[in-house]
């Protein structure tokens, strides 16, 4: 059969040009305001419910750790009667008593502080010490990266949560905020590192890079100005879920009588406390852990909500 | 139908139509949902094939072109879906089967060979598995033997050596080319009536490129099979199919005989990309011996209206003017004995680059091609000293590089800028446009930050781009306009020479066009020095005035232009001559 005929209808077909105009060529698009990846994420994430259930959430946190007498004027340590153990809801107080004759609300309202410095001493640490492992392993490379990358391994291989339960049964007598959160953070910040190290590697090949290279700006400004700004991103999503995780770690501690002193009011505490009666008052175990619960899932609802407007793919499939 | 403009003149239904076309696509529409509404990617196209032909649909990135050849096999990514008109492949509509159905006619009826050879076999199977699972899918042969049979068969028929060995390697043990030759046998694996290629050979190295297209047409030929395939190069599209259709904007603008639309193009966007297409330029140049009669001829013809900024054979006229008057001046640049060995872990050397010698002189343009794995962008980052020398020299105004540190480093970067292939990674993301622009000048300690903001505009307008997008950022912008800020970025600092590695090989071809004018005004203006580093020799024919051909990091052969494309005296030269599409094609000029 010959092939290279031309059918009939398969002569040369022209468009109406009325129909197909021709536009500039790479005409450049002014409208609009200017966009990028983190003012993008901005838009994305004020259109999200979630974003505002879970800052809401936040702020009254912090708001109640910073200001506890606004919440109530009954004090959470003296005014403890033995006669009120583990008693119901009377006037005044509104969760009843703790097994000591505490009031439950004020003891809540009071721990919140411990709780969420806890979570922001740790965090900070983390990230600082993610920050300063992570973007120095992946960016200078060769021996620097071996030692760093080797130290990292040797933290990560030892769990952070029985690493803090060590070194808390050794250093109980000094257990205070700042101690707990030492001994949880500095066996937690390998993870981050990690990964802003993977990060690093991705971005330092960038051409963009190679550009300022060959203008001459200098190594550690190029990592300041344009490697790291571009490799935060997944570093931020993980320390909005790691400072619920540090909240989680002092609790777990404190159950496990390891943690903060009785005299120092905390969620964990109070968990600890009630575990002995959970048969007979549930409720004085169950209320804390409710605020612990709330506070833990607004960070972790928050980390989301940054991970997927960070993230265009995600963006797309919504 | 009716919409048809019958230049013939023949009625169309006074023609008897006694035979059915194999595929016949009517006002065909693909819509994708996105967050502001249903973007119509293809928009009421008008196909018709017949059996034994071979079609090229040519177009843009974005022009609907790989959207029409994932719809007939109703691939479509994402949210796409065919939200009007008919695909008939032998009279059965194919919008009209079920998912079922089209599982029986993909690989059976129509086989698909995908663009990316490297992502499209899976890395953790076998050749061997991967082309008998699809052996097996297409229900061609069953019990194991029959299918090993029938998979050594196919290898062998797409070319590959020892076919029996084969098939137990993986496919990183295999080069892209022949990569693409499994998928091509993989293709035609159960004879369909019809084969998709979409791009099959863009992800290739030149001459790869040519063995591949060539091995693919001999056995389409042979096998009787119906050829449609996507590209976005006329050049190509021209030699290698008998019908062409050219997309725009969802669109078909032009359809008809190749050598028709290419002699005769009429409508204006077809013409663009006929005055735009590095190929045909190249060809059409060496068909009339000289640049400025190639340009005469272009004149003469109805493409001038596509406009003097992507004309290329213009721009080569333009850039031959200004030229000539620099062609006795003292070197810029001066290669010697230059070499790059890198230290392969376990496997001992390797020479990337090896005893490189060339010299530029000042105000001129030398291309250095080669395909990937010659070494020409090693050669690139020594003389940006992104990449220390292992031995040889290299002298940039005076200067030797080697010995030169610290704060004389510092300046001698200043009169040396590079621009990068990846429009998409060459500008920091988070940066606007004004800040990428000036920190060569912050860097470099230039004027106040008044005459800096003063020095932005004056870049910005010398690279076409408003001065509003100062306080805009890259993801905002084309690949061209990335391409552009990338440019003025270079220049800022007023340099000497400008490295250009691959800077115009990732773009569209009519933008291309534009950066190619664009940076041809520059040089003339500036009297900048060129390195123009690519695997394209047909932009060479238009931008270069000395060319060195690099091959294995060794350059083998080294002259004017004019000389290389006349006379080459090495085979490879004449390969890669040989691979520039378009060599068949009877030009109208």
């Amino acid at each position: 059969m010959p092939s290279n005929i031309t059918r009939p209808d398969q002569q040369h077909y022209v468009a109406p040009i009325e129909e197909t105009p021709v536009v500039a060529i790479d005409a450049v698009k002014t409208e609009g305001k200017p966009s990028n990846l983190w003012i993008d994420a901005w838009n994305d994430v004020r259109k999200r419910p979630m974003f505002w259930i879970s800052s809401a959430l936040i702020v009254l946190v912090v708001v109640v750790a910073l200001f506890p007498g606004l919440f109530t004027q009954v004090p959470p340590n003296n005014d403890c009667q033995l006669a009120n153990s583990n008693g119901g809801p009377t006037d005044g107080h509104p969760l009843g008593f703790t097994k000591q004759g505490c009031d439950i609300y004020s003891r809540i309202i009071h721990g919140t502080a411990t709780s969420l410095s806890v979570g922001i001493i740790v965090t900070t640490l983390v990230f600082v010490l993610g920050i300063v492992f992570g973007s120095f392993a992946g960016f200078y490379g060769g021996w620097l990266d071996s030692v760093l990358s080797r130290l990292g391994d040797i933290f990560f291989s030892i769990p952070y949560i029985l690493a803090a339960v060590v070194i808390m049964s050794v250093f109980s007598q000094y257990a205070n905020v700042w101690v707990i959160s030492l001994a949880i953070g500095i066996f937690a910040w390998p993870a981050t590192a990690r990964v802003l190290r993977a990060e690093i590697l991705r971005v330092k090949n960038s051409d963009f890079v190679m550009a300022s290279t060959a203008l001459g700006v200098s190594r550690f400004r190029i990592l300041l100005r344009h490697v790291l700004p571009n490799s935060i991103a997944p570093v931020i999503v993980i320390t909005t879920i790691s400072l619920a995780a540090a909240i989680v770690a002092e609790a777990t501690l404190s159950f496990l009588g390891v943690g903060l002193p009785s005299n120092i009011m905390s969620w964990g505490n109070d968990i600890s406390a009630a575990q002995s009666d959970l048969r007979t008052a549930p409720q004085v175990l169950i209320l804390p852990s409710i605020a612990l619960s709330v506070t833990v899932l607004s960070f972790i609802l928050l980390g989301e909500v940054i991970r997927d407007a960070l993230d265009p793919k995600a963006r797309a499939q919504r | 139908m009716t919409e048809i403009v019958n230049t013939t003149g023949v009625q169309q239904t006074a023609v008897d139509i006694g035979e059915r076309p194999l595929l016949e696509i009517k006002g065909l529409q693909v819509g994708f949902n996105t967050q502001d509404g249903v973007i119509k990617a293809v928009d009421g196209i008008d196909i018709t094939l017949y059996r034994g032909q071979s079609l090229a649909i040519v177009g843009e990135s974005g022009s609907g072109k790989s959207t029409t050849a994932h719809a007939i096999i109703k691939l479509l990514p994402g949210t796409g879906h065919i939200s009007g008109g008919q695909i008939l492949l032998d009279g059965q509509d194919l919008t009209k089967t079920s998912e079922k159905e089209m599982e029986a006619i993909r690989g059976r009826k129509i086989g698909f060979v995908p663009q990316d050879p490297m992502s499209n076999l899976n890395p953790v199977w076998s050749i061997g598995f991967q082309v008998e699972e699809a052996i097996k899918a297409n229900g061609i042969a069953s019990g194991r033997k029959e299918v090993k049979k029938r998979a050594i068969e196919v290898l062998k028929q797409a070319g590959l050596q020892d076919a029996d060995r084969r098939l137990k390697q993986f496919p990183h043990q295999f080069s892209g080319g022949m990569r693409q030759r499994v998928l091509i046998g993989m293709g035609l694996a159960a004879d369909p009536q019809l084969l998709i290629a979409d791009e099959p050979t863009s992800a290739l190295d030149v001459t790869v490129q040519r063995v591949i297209l060539d091995h693919l047409e001999s056995l389409t030929r042979e096998l009787g099979t119906t050829l449609l395939f996507i590209t976005h190069d006329l050049g190509l599209a021209a030699e290698r199919a008998e019908q062409l259709v050219v997309m725009y904007k969802g669109k078909v603008v032009e359809s008809g005989p190749s050598a028709q639309i290419l002699k005769d193009p009429q409508h204006p966007y077809t013409q663009r990309l006929v005055a735009a297409a590095p190929s045909l330029a190249s060809r059409r140049i060496q068909a009339t011996g000289s640049i400025a009669a190639a340009e005469s001829g272009m004149k003469a013809d109805a493409s001038h209206v596509a406009g003097e900024e992507i004309d290329l054979i213009a721009t080569a006229e333009a850039r031959a003017e200004a030229v000539e008057a620099a062609a006795s001046a003292p070197p810029a640049i001066v290669v010697e004995d230059l070499t790059k060995v890198f230290k392969i872990r376990g496997s001992g050397e390797f020479t990337a680059v090896d005893n490189v010698s060339f010299q530029i002189p000042k105000g001129t343009t030398m291309a250095l091609v080669g395909e990937s794995g010659s070494g020409k962008s090693t050669v690139a980052k020594m003389l940006l000293k992104l990449e220390d020398a292992t031995s040889g020299k290299i002298v940039v105004g005076g200067k030797d590089l080697a010995s030169t540190t610290g704060k004389e480093l510092f300046q001698l970067r200043s009169r040396m800028q590079p621009v990068f292939q990846d429009p998409y990674g060459s500008l920091n993301p988070l940066r606007n446009i004004g800040n990428t622009i000036s920190e060569p000048l912050s860097t470099h300690k230039y004027g106040t930050k008044a005459t800096r903001r003063q020095r932005v505009h004056e870049l910005l307008d010398q690279v076409s781009l408003p001065r509003t997008l100062i306080s805009r950022y890259p993801n905002e912008l084309s690949g061209g306009q990335r391409q552009r800020v990338a440019i003025a970025r270079a220049l800022a600092l007023k340099p000497e020479i400008v490295v250009l590695d691959e800077a115009v090989s990732a773009l569209d071809v009519l933008v291309q066009a534009q950066i190619l004018r664009l940076l041809a005004d520059l040089q003339s203006e500036l009297g900048l020095t060129y390195l123009f580093i690519t695997h394209d020799l047909a932009v060479v024919r238009v931008i270069a005035d000395h060319v060195s051909v690099m091959q294995r990091g060794k350059i083998v052969e080294k002259a004017t232009t004019d000389e290389v494309f006349d006379n080459p005296r090495e085979q490879y030269t004449r390969d890669l001559l040989a691979a520039i599409p378009g060599a068949g094609i009877e030009l109208g000029a």
